[in-house]
């Protein structure tokens, strides 16, 4: 029997696998497909103190293997949240991590300070890195200072782990990487979703409404590995790694890359099962390689 | 909503470029109400990405049916799916039209608009079992684009054609159609499919005429189940227009709900 577990140091997950924030809506939409408690954990959609409406359709694109979404965070709030999701939540056996989002420094703070209160959460993941909201992706985590900013007051006001979750759109993830970890940062996740576009030849329109979307799949797939490898080599603290993620060997090459854990998102769409069909392929893998813990194979890459 | 990985295509008819897939898949079929559809993957590997939501046409005790045009590259490659090959699909999603709410002997209007004819199919057998009597309208460019015209009438139902070139029936829209029809004809309620204009148009008309209406609509989606939030449409709830998912709150609205353009609100 394998022992897939791993350590993140802030907490321990009982597989490496993550279902991601904007993929998994607020995990109850997948009981009709599987237990939740299967999972290492989930992070909820992003939440904004508010309520808030998102941007107006169309939302999606569909690329050559990748998914353009511009949704812009429609979603119920941290006080809806709580009443309506949280306490269907904490029955599963598995760590339920929020995901937080904001206008501003003092918004992330506010959501974190009541959420604080509630009872079932493990951590929270910082978004700092949705490129839909501002006008050319703009977010803090395109900037070391704003990231440092935004984490550093977090942490001051909370009293549960915190996670970054960082965007790939930078010159120098590693910059941004270590500035979150600086602030207090327990761990870093990347990457978000890259900037991108698409164009309807017959309109000569933008196809989102948005105009730029951030873009996932398997078509970031191998830009997501090299940033986290990057990062994990720099950090003290755990990587949580992904992107197009569809498979146990896309999992293991970010493992192996250096991630303690991994996020699953976009398949969740395209197959409600896949988290859960890639911990029973993880479990395989390493029963044929006679491998007995998960952890041996983390960083465990030969360059 | 259940995963059927492994659906068997028990049979295929095509017409230029429409296609009737019927897929065994007896769990599925067996949940299925009218105007729900199912989200199909086109293919196993990662391109083209995303499921394709499909009205589920009709069903019986093992099998669904779907009725596609091909519009992409999802539908042209499921449509070169065969006979005996698996396709997996996901579903029953959405709720589908609200048929309880028709009274046995009603006369009832369901217009359909090229491919919007996929979700009444189902829907004119299942009123039919309730004893209302649909009136079918069923409307497209040309007679090429009305391919189920003889399975609605093999089936005896009362179907009334139309077509912009005047190659079959009414020469013209099918919304227009309907609106001359409705002098003579009783219809009390009105459920459509089509596109977009076509439904906006009907439901003015329905609305000067005090006919409660229903509409399935269509959008490009996600996941299908609720997940990613990227189907949304203008929807009044509770008096409040909102962004409301076609996928779990829909595909079925009413007219009175559907905020059809920007400053309608």
């Amino acid at each position: 029997m394998t022992d897939l577990s791993v350590d993140l140091g802030f907490t321990k997950l009982r597989n490496p696998i993550i279902a991601s924030s904007g993929t998994f809506g607020y995990g109850l939409e997948f009981l009709p497909f599987f237990d939740l408690s299967q999972l290492g954990a989930f992070v909820v959609k992003g939440l904004y103190f508010r309520e808030r409406n998102g941007n107006p359709p169309p939302r999606l694109a569909e690329t050559p293997s990748g998914l353009l979404n511009a949704i812009g965070l429609q979603g119920i709030g941290v006080q809806r949240f709580s009443a309506e999701i949280l306490p269907k939540l904490r029955k599963f056996e598995t760590a339920i991590i929020v995901n937080i989002c904001g206008e501003s420094d003092e918004e992330y703070a506010s959501s974190i300070e009541f959420l604080d209160r509630q009872q079932g959460i493990s951590a929270y993941e910082l978004n700092i890195s949705c490129p839909n909201l501002k006008r050319d992706g703009l977010c803090p985590a395109l900037d070391p200072e704003a990231t440092f900013s935004v984490v550093s007051l977090a942490k001051k006001q909370s009293s549960r782990p915190v996670i970054t979750k960082l965007s790939p759109n930078v010159t120098d993830i590693v910059e941004v990487a270590l500035s979150a970890q600086e602030a207090g940062s327990d761990a870093v996740s990347l990457v978000n979703t890259f900037l991108a576009m698409a164009v309807d030849v017959e309109s000569k329109k933008p196809v989102l409404s948005n105009v730029f979307g951030g873009l996932s799949g398997p078509a970031i797939k191998p830009i997501a590995l090299r940033m986290v490898y990057q990062a994990a080599n720099r950090l003290k603290i755990p990587v949580i790694g992904m992107g197009g993620i569809f498979s146990a060997k896309d999992a293991l090459e970010f493992l192996i890359a250096g991630a303690r854990a991994v996020g699953v998102g976009t398949a969740n769409l395209v197959d409600p099962q896949a988290a859960l069909r890639i911990i029973e392929e993880l479990k395989s893998y390493c029963q044929e390689k006679g491998i007995e813990k998960i952890e041996e194979i983390i960083g465990s890459i030969k360059v | 909503m259940i995963v059927d990985s492994r659906a068997r295509i028990a049979d295929k008819k095509g017409w230029g470029n429409y296609f009737l897939l019927t897929l065994e898949t007896p769990l599925i079929a067996s949940e299925s109400k009218a105007g729900q559809f199912l989200m199909a993957r086109v293919s196993e590997h990662p391109f083209p990405l995303l499921r394709r939501p499909f009205s589920i046409h009709s069903k019986d005790e093992r099998h669904i049916e779907i009725f596609f045009k091909i519009a992409g590259i999802g539908t042209a490659l499921l449509s070169q799916k065969k006979p005996g090959e698996a396709v997996d699909i996901l579903g029953p999603l959405g709720k589908g039209f609200s048929t309880d709410k028709v009274l046995e002997g009603e006369g009832v209007a369901l217009v359909g608009g090229g491919r919007g004819i996929a979700p009444l199919y189902f829907l004119a057998k299942e009123l039919r079992s309730h004893r209302a009597s649909p009136k079918i309208f069923y409307g497209g460019r040309s007679l090429e684009d009305l391919p189920l015209k003889e399975r609605f009438e093999r089936e005896g139902f009362d179907l009334r054609c139309s077509t912009d070139d005047g190659s079959c029936g009414y020469k013209g829209l099918v919304s227009d159609f309907l609106d001359e029809e409705l002098e003579r004809l009783s219809a009390s309620r009105i459920f459509a499919c089509g596109p977009e204009a076509m439904m906006k148009k009907i439901s003015l008309t329905a609305r000067t005429r005090n006919i409660p209406t229903e509409f399935s609509l269509e959008s490009r989606m996600g996941c299908g189940f609720g997940v990613c939030w990227g189907c949304v449409k203008r929807i009044r709830k509770n008096g409040k227009a909102e962004w409301i998912k076609i996928c779990e709150d829909g595909p079925v609205f009413s007219g009175e709900d559907i905020v059809w353009s920007e400053g309608e609100e």
